[in-house]
């Protein structure tokens, strides 16, 4: 077990190292930072000033090299465009996307199970197919067009919900929360909705077919011919066995939608880590790119070992001394 | 019931008057979204347009200026030149920072030594309190200033220096103006939250020297996506926006609840060209691809009729929905150093055929458009029409649009044969003179976004004459024939000025604005319509 951890983490370092060097080498090869912030009507040697100022006048491994050391000694560096350190405005905006990533998980499973189970119990009626056709559009529309229809028809036109932003925050565990509010709920919803689109989609699929072949299997058949009530073979028979790669896909995908809810929290102005990451990359604030990175990849290492753990926890087959 | 007289007359008088919610009952809160973000409260560490304008909410400048552009008293009340060299400024007495403190010419002091040594700017300040040789406290409300030789554009660099307490911000960092510990200024509002990236919330400052602001809070917002921040104004959410995306013009003007605030600018979108080539411009070759031995562009009149070529109006109209003005030159009518009598080049076909065929490519070439396609309004589709008009002419181009983080390090190299950029000016003939057409050097720090490296000996001494003279006629006319001078030598393509467009509730009304900047204090409630 410790050499299986001592190994995850070694590994994890080595893709550190890699993201970091790629986005070095990466925003190096696309622009130039100051070109970027500089003001247009700035002189020679303002700009000269500029690179120096921002430590851009050293060769590209020197800069590699100094971001490393201060890297080992826990500062990420400072955004070129907000003179903060990058780690602190990143965990500053984290809670609004944290909330948000939740919220879409939560409208994902509270809407996609019932639907699939549905879907997947009578598979033939005009209602199921009807679930089915729709999970189609839920993959193929892309999410920022269905995030401005989600804008014009409930808040534009029907003025039930507000368009875009955060709304009031109330503070819990010395951090800013919307979902604790009722102004904060009406912000979240649409966003959440909309991100949730694509989830519930995957959800009901997934759902269905485990449904479906859950309901031929032969512990299924024998409970029927038992005599149980149909309600009882569905909910804790069917419904416990295909919960597993349900909840596995489910967690999976949340990883993904705290990286990269870029999009939608564009569309609708929220202020989580995904609108900053655009606009860094926007204006090439290195600092903040290599930072948000640095993040992501920790946050997917730690999720997956977790879940390599549970399913050991889960499932003794599973050896986790092995090979890797 | 019976109906008298007097329960008539009593409602009578009521629907007259409407609901009491609607009559007279002023808001007295404003929400408001901007298009691009703040990235800073500091008002020294980052010269970009958004961060000025919040900066002109909350501190004020010596020399403040009008939606014009033009120079108004700010903490200052009057300046003028006592020798070619020294400037002495009469400043405004009994104004007060946020905080109480009084502000005093030693706050102006203090202010001219934070300026150039604020750590990590990304674009400082610094160039404006380069020119000074000393500043001197002649006594509490008066200030000399002494410049390195005779220096006419002292007072238009003065309307872009923010001033700071001395009491108040000793030592402070740029964090403490962004926490909004040192968010002190002089201005008409002062900020009471900050929420970097997302909104800034702001009160009233009712002892503000100048014109009272008609809303007493503020929400300015940040919604950078244009469809949502459109859709955000027509939802209700906020009552006013800018920089409104053309797409959405002529629904926004046929909205009976929605008025428009517009305004010619003082952007110019333009096109560049390779100048510093003798030989082979990288991306012009003849018909069968081959580079061409002499750099074309090199030659006045390929670049006039490249220019000649042009149907700035059908661009304006048709690309543009309306959202420019065809011109010639840096500035519209009414700015200093305005060229008169200098009207946009109409389309001339036939007369830019014959000038390529004088100048030896009675076939044309073929050449790459490069330009941006994330950085002004409909700029992708812009050099898009410019191509298709060149191609009619025999000039075969091929269009390459890229984002701006790359287009802007690859033009700076001088990679490109000719793009298409924009340039806001100060209101001021020299600024782009200066910038753009001037040789680049680096002691003058001239040209340095002279990107086609455009050198005109003469040019350079006119301007430099013009920039030693003090008195403002003369200077003006001698700045007028520089700029006719390098339009003339077709240094740059001029296309079209932008129109700034701001777009809100009907029941309010803006005072625009030619530098772009949206601030609260333009808003009003409207008067009744």
């Amino acid at each position: 077990m410790t050499v299986y951890l001592l190994r995850r983490i070694f590994q994890s370092l080595l893709v550190m190292v890699a993201m970091s060097l790629i986005v070095f080498v990466g925003v190096y090869a696309v622009g130039d930072p100051v070109e970027i912030l500089i003001s247009p009507d700035a002189d020679q040697m303002e700009r000269e000033r500029a690179i120096k100022a921002l430590g851009l006048d050293l060769p590209l491994w020197e800069q590699y090299g100094v971001f490393v050391w201060r890297a080992l000694q826990g500062d990420l560096g400072r955004s070129f465009v907000y003179n903060e350190p990058a780690l602190q405005l990143i965990l500053q905006k984290m809670p609004a996307t944290l909330e948000l990533a939740f919220g879409s998980m939560f409208i994902s499973i509270l809407i996609g199970l019932p639907l699939g189970m549905y879907a997947g119990l009578r598979p033939d009626s005009a209602g199921s197919k009807v679930i089915m056709a729709g999970s189609i559009l839920g993959f193929s529309l892309p999410t920022f067009w269905v995030g401005l229809m989600l804008i014009m028809v409930f808040a534009v036109q029907l003025g039930w919900l507000p368009s875009t932003g955060r709304g009031d925050t109330a503070e819990f565990l010395g951090l800013q929360w919307s979902f604790l509010t009722g102004n904060g709920l009406s912000h979240i919803l649409l966003p959440a909705v909309n991100l949730a689109l694509f989830k519930i989609s995957l959800v009901i699929r997934l759902t269905r077919s485990g449904v479906r072949e859950t309901m031929l299997m032969d512990y299924v058949k024998f409970a029927r011919a038992k005599g149980l009530s149909p309600s009882r073979v569905t909910f804790v028979h069917v419904f416990k066995n295909i919960l597993i790669p349900v909840v596995t896909v489910v967690g999976l995908e949340l990883g993904s939608t705290i990286a990269f809810s870029v999009v939608t929290e564009s569309v609708f102005a929220w202020p989580g880590m995904g609108k900053l990451i655009i606009d860094s990359i926007n204006v090439l604030d290195r600092p903040v790119i290599v930072a948000y990175l640095m993040i992501i990849v920790v946050m997917f290492i730690t999720i997956n070992l977790i879940v390599d753990l549970l399913y050991s926890a889960l499932d003794p087959r599973v050896r986790l001394e092995g090979k890797a | 019931m019976a109906w008298n007289l007097r329960t008539l007359v009593v409602f009578g008088a009521l629907s007259l008057a409407g609901p009491p919610s609607i009559a007279p009952a002023v808001a007295q809160n404003l929400t408001m979204a901007v298009g691009a973000p703040v990235t800073s409260i500091d008002p020294h560490f980052h010269q970009l347009s958004p961060n000025n304008a919040v900066a002109a909410m909350i501190f004020d400048r010596l020399i403040n200026t009008d939606g014009q552009s033009r120079m108004v008293p700010g903490l200052a009340e009057s300046w003028t030149a006592v020798a070619p060299d020294v400037w002495e400024f009469k400043l405004r007495r009994g104004v007060r920072f946020h905080n109480g403190s009084e502000f005093t010419a030693e706050d102006v002091a203090f202010t001219f030594q934070r300026v150039p040594n604020v750590p990590n700017s990304p674009s400082s300040f610094a160039a404006f309190v380069r020119p000074m040789r000393s500043v001197e406290v002649v006594d509490s409300h008066t200030l000399r200033i002494t410049t390195n030789g005779p220096y006419p554009l002292l007072p238009q660099d003065m309307t872009n220096l923010y001033i700071l307490d001395r009491e108040t911000h000793q030592g402070v960092t740029t964090e403490d103006f962004n926490s909004g510990r040192a968010a002190i200024g002089t201005g008409p509002y002062r900020m009471i939250n900050h929420r970097m990236g997302d909104r800034i919330e702001f009160e009233r400052n009712d002892q503000y020297f100048g014109e009272r602001p008609a809303f007493a809070r503020v929400n300015y917002r940040m919604i950078t996506n244009d469809s949502a921040r459109t859709a955000a104004l027509l939802a209700g959410d906020v009552e006013f926006i800018d920089q409104v995306p053309t797409a959405d013009l002529t629904r926004l003007r046929s909205d009976p609840r929605m008025a428009m605030s517009e305004v010619t600018g003082l952007r110019l979108i333009y096109l560049s060209f390779d100048h510093h080539r003798n030989e082979a411009s990288p991306f012009v070759t003849d018909h069968e691809g081959r580079p061409i031995a002499r750099n074309p562009l090199r030659d006045v009149r390929v670049r006039r009729a490249l220019s000649m070529a042009i149907d700035r109006q059908a661009i304006v109209e048709r690309v543009m929905e309306g959202a420019g003005t065809p011109s010639a030159q840096f500035f519209p009518p009414g700015v200093f150093s305005f060229i008169p009598d200098f009207p946009a080049a109409r389309v001339d076909a036939e007369g830019a055929r014959r000038l390529l065929t004088e100048a030896g490519f009675p076939q044309g070439f073929r050449i790459t458009l490069h330009g941006p396609n994330d950085r002004y309004p409909n700029d992708g589709r812009v050099i898009q029409a410019i191509g298709q008009m060149w191609t009619r002419l025999g000039v075969r181009t091929a269009v390459e649009a890229q984002p701006w983080t790359t287009f802007v390090a690859r033009a700076g190299r001088g990679e490109f044969s000719s793009f298409l950029i924009g340039w806001g000016s100060n209101p001021e003939g020299s600024h782009p003179l200066r910038n753009l057409i001037a040789t680049p050097d680096r002691e003058r720090g001239w040209g340095a976004s002279n990107r086609g490296r455009y050198s005109n000996r003469e040019i350079d001494q006119q301007l430099e004459a013009a920039l030693r003279e003090i008195y403002d006629t003369r200077r003006e006319q001698m700045l007028i024939a520089t700029q006719r001078a390098a339009f003339e030598d077709v240094a740059i393509v001029p296309l079209y000025i932008q129109t700034n467009i701001w777009a809100m509730r009907r029941n309010l009304q803006h005072a625009s604005r030619t530098d772009e900047l949206t601030r609260a204090q333009d808003v009003r409630p409207a008067a009744a319509r």
